[in-house]
């Protein structure tokens, strides 16, 4: 998780990964999910971090949180085998 | 000093293959009669031209061309309210259809523009370049091909030496038929129909940088030979020359088609001291800071032009001025591509408000 | 203080050239309604896939290419090309405005006589003009394209037969500018098989030598193909006139305009791209100028439009059933509509927005079809914003071909339905059933 720690990431949401010199944009949903997963939150953490943070209705949080965190292994940002625990 | 003037100018793409915007603001910026101030349009967060020091007060992003005119139109409304530029200054070839369809709504906007009309953007281009022949301009004989079995019989039409040129770019000089057709599939395979085929001319390659006023008149001209050629085609030095023939050439191009604004002959002088008009691109070359270094500031004119304002006739140019193009590494911390990436702006005077 | 709404997450790798976000989806609006009636009502009464044409767009379009030409040409005949969409209710509208028929086949020539087109008021064309269509098309006055000699000798006998003189026009293929000829149909000009043909008819006298026609092509932009065809065209007809004093009643200058779509090569948009009929027939005029006829006499300009008349009143919607994640990082999303009814989507890049209103980071997005077969890609990379399952999207500008080239593979074909000038919509083709298909097949009674 040290690759996702080490992530440089401003309010506008633009982030510098430092290891690989990669940048991203990401919104401010995945920006608070970025943060919960460097604290280690599991995936009932991170959903009750999305509901205090946000407004949100009907949705599939965890199935959203697992497609942010495809999007994270496929950039090579957390280990190839990581899952969400929960 | 003439009242203060905010130019937005696209084109900073200033790579090995360059866009002619950092060269149309760094002559804006030599000009000391001009107080200008300018906005950058750029396509990527990374075109070099945003990150060169002291070149652009403001850069913001514009849709690509693709795009259609709406986005343009929008974004262009958003950054006049952002800067209130008075004058915009496209400069690459694929972005000029929709600038020019823009031109009269930003002209009731109180927005100028010195461009050429639709009709005039379509008779350069390259698959009807012969049409600039029947208006009494010396260009090579060619053909349109979309089949390779009309390559068989080309050479009753035009003999060989041929140059095989793609729709866009790409050109390939060939000596026989096997060479011709392995350079058709070549253009066919990168840019598509058409090809274009060329008689192939010998000789010096020139250019000439002129502006024309819309009713067949010239503003003015400066002629270039290219003394150094990279591999791809373009000149990366070049020597200011006065050929009398060429600026013959110039006049009788602004008068056949009326051009309005900036444009770029490439015409070949041969041996026996005939000419041969290869190509016509209808804005400003990437080296047109030459013409602000020899003493004709022909940016500076067209942003005048623009504007409405009245031009103070321009000074002759000084023949044998060079140019030589380096390359250098700009240095910058991360901030301004956050910003070019997140918000596709980066606004570093203090703007104005309007 | 009120919490921000909800987004999905995104995470978006900065890519050279993929990073301008000032695309079309910054002005991307959502279509909710089509011709003021909402989508879902549509979806709701019909299902989905669904077809929409709108009626009040294809007249608009009809008059605009009549006009066009009429402003220029004192006799002016648009013939509703049957192939690019052949549905009555389709064929009924362009009809009522005064269309004669354009067919390829019998079964094109009978469903023209079905919606009420007298024979005469029909242009056959096309390779596929068997003896048994002659038989039953000549009696009727229809007017026959000669496609090829062997055609030609079919007709010189057939009116011998049948004791007729046929009216009969000489299909001619071209080189023009830089479009690639469609050589394969009707008589070469440049090589000098088309004035032999039209000679062969003039001097046989069992055949009545009526027209010309050319058809360049198809989506064509480039309005000065028309000026060559048309000043070729009126030359082979100034030497008819030398050769045999034959004055001609009509120049078909067929179909080939282009519509508001985009094909994929091309790089500008349709609404900058595509030529106005005005340019068009602007264009056919001056090249038409070149034709010697005592006045009076000047003959009938026929059009064979297909395309830019129907495809941008034909929208396509269709419904998310599916989000992915691709392993390249792009968004994939399925929709109900693939290839089988979509089938221009192997040429164009359509013009497809959500039905209801976004929000969010728009994200580069293939859209897929139903179909289980790799080539299913009705979108290729697109910059769209997120949807949920069960919402909308409709493609625009695809009236044309579609709901004549499409397959019924694996699911029934979809309904299309009609919205009126007045906003009354309706169906005119049903949705596909299990009977339907089931009542044209047959199991041999040892099965
Ligand atoms: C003979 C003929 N006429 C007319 C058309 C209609 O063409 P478009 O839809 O491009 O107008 C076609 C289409 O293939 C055709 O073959």
């Amino acid at each position: 998780m040290q690759r996702l720690r080490d992530l440089a990431i401003s309010d506008s949401g633009f982030v510098f990964d430092p290891f690989s010199g990669a940048t991203y944009t990401v919104n401010g949903t995945a920006q608070v999910l970025l943060d919960g997963l460097k604290r280690g939150l599991d995936r009932d953490g991170l959903v009750a971090l999305l509901r205090e943070r946000f407004e949100c209705s009907t949705e599939d949080l965890p199935r959203d949180i697992d497609d942010l965190v495809q999007s994270l292994r496929m950039f090579g940002l957390v280990p190839g085998g990581f899952e969400v625990r929960g | 000093m003439n009242a203060p003037l905010t130019v937005a100018v696209t084109g900073l793409n200033a790579t090995d293959n360059p866009g002619p915007g950092v060269g149309v603001i760094r002559s804006l910026r030599h000009c000391r009669d001009l107080n200008v101030r300018v906005v950058g349009l750029a396509y990527d967060a990374l075109e070099p031209g945003v990150y060169a020091d002291g070149l652009v007060s403001d850069v913001f992003m514009i849709p690509y061309p693709s795009q259609g005119v709406v986005p343009l139109r929008d974004r262009l409304a958003y950054i006049r309210e952002r800067t209130g530029f008075d004058v915009i200054i496209p400069t690459l070839d694929a972005e000029l259809p929709g600038f020019v369809e823009l031109a009269p709504e930003l002209a009731a906007q109180g927005v100028g523009t010195l461009l050429p009309t639709v009709e005039q953007l379509d008779l350069r281009c390259k698959a009807k370049l012969a049409a600039l022949g029947d208006r009494g301009l010396p260009v090579p004989a060619s053909r349109v091909l979309t089949d390779v079995a009309q390559l068989y019989t080309i050479h009753e039409v035009i003999p060989y030496p041929l140059v095989v040129k793609g729709p866009y770019y790409g050109a390939r000089v060939v000596h026989t038929l096997e060479e011709a057709v392995a350079a058709f599939y070549k253009m066919v395979a990168e840019w598509g129909y058409p090809v274009i085929v060329q008689q192939f001319v010998a000789g010096q390659e020139l250019c000439v940088l002129a502006v024309g006023d819309g009713d067949g008149g010239l503003v003015g001209a400066v002629q270039m030979r290219k003394t150094v050629i990279t591999d791809k085609g373009k000149g990366w030095a070049g020597v200011a020359i006065r050929d009398p023939g060429l600026s013959q050439l110039t006049a009788t191009f602004m008068k056949a088609t009326k051009w309005r604004g900036p444009c770029e002959l490439e015409v070949i002088r041969d041996a026996a001291g005939g000419y041969h008009v290869l190509e016509v691109n209808p804005r400003f070359p990437a080296w047109c800071f030459l013409s602000a270094g020899a003493g004709m500031n022909l940016p500076y004119a067209v942003a005048e032009l623009a504007a409405g304002r009245p031009l103070t006739p321009l000074h002759d140019y000084r023949v044998g001025t060079m140019f030589v193009r380096i390359a250098l590494d700009q240095i910058s911390d991360m901030d301004a591509f956050s910003r070019m990436s997140t918000s596709g702006e980066v606004v570093r005077s203090q703007g104005v408000s309007r | 203080m009120s919490r921000p709404l909800y987004d999905r997450p995104i995470l978006a790798r900065h890519q050279t050239g993929l990073m301008n976000k000032f695309s079309r989806v910054a002005s991307m609006q959502p279509q909710t309604h089509i011709d003021g009636v909402p989508v879902q009502t549509l979806t709701e009464a019909y299902g989905s896939p669904l077809f929409v044409f709108s009626e009040k767009t294809m007249v608009a379009r009809y008059r605009e290419l009549r006009d066009a030409f009429a402003r220029r040409f004192s006799k002016v005949r648009v013939t509703w090309s049957y192939k690019t969409n052949y549905l009555d209710a389709i064929c009924k509208v362009f009809h009522r405005e005064g269309a004669w028929a354009e067919v390829v086949s019998e079964f094109e020539w009978e469903k023209a006589r079905h919606n009420g087109v007298p024979g005469e008021r029909i242009h056959l064309n096309g390779p596929l003009k068997t003896e048994a269509t002659l038989r039953r098309v000549l009696p009727e006055g229809t007017l026959i394209h000669v496609d090829n000699f062997d055609e030609l000798a079919l007709l010189e006998r057939l009116a011998d037969e049948l004791h007729l003189t046929p009216k009969v026009a000489v299909r001619v293929n071209m080189s023009v500018g830089s479009l690639t000829a469609w050589s394969r149909f009707g008589f070469n000009l440049e090589s000098g098989q088309a004035m032999t043909a039209a000679n062969r008819i003039l001097a046989g006298k069992r055949l009545e030598l009526v027209g010309l026609h050319c058809h360049l092509g198809t989506f064509i932009l480039d309005p000065d193909s028309y000026r060559e065809q048309a000043a070729k065209l009126a030359g082979l007809a100034n030497e008819l006139r030398r050769a045999h004093g034959a004055i001609l009643s009509f120049i078909d200058i067929g179909g080939g305009f282009a519509s508001h779509s985009k094909l994929k090569a091309q790089y500008l948009p349709g609404e900058q791209a595509t030529p106005g009929f005005d340019r068009y027939a602007a264009a056919c005029a001056e090249g038409m100028a070149a034709l010697d006829y005592p006045a009076g006499q000047e003959p009938t300009i026929v059009l064979e439009s297909g395309r830019a008349l129907v495809d941008d009143a034909g929208t396509l919607i269709s419904t998310v059933i599916a989000n992915k994640r691709m392993p390249d990082g792009q968004r994939g999303l399925v929709i109900d509509a693939g290839v089988n009814v979509l089938f221009t989507s192997f040429w164009y890049d359509h013009d497809v927005v959500p039905a209801q209103p976004f929000g969010g980071i728009s994200e580069p997005t293939v859209m897929y079809g139903p179909l289980c077969m790799n080539i299913d890609v009705v979108r290729d990379t697109i910059q769209f914003p997120p949807m949920r399952t069960g919402e909308q999207v409709v493609f625009r500008n695809v009236g044309a071909y579609n709901v004549t080239q499409w397959m019924q593979f694996i699911t029934y074909r979809p309904a299309v339905v009609i919205i009126g000038a007045d906003g009354r919509h309706g169906i005119i083709r049903k949705r596909e059933q299990l009977e339907t298909l089931l009542a044209s097949e047959e199991v041999p009674s040892w099965l």
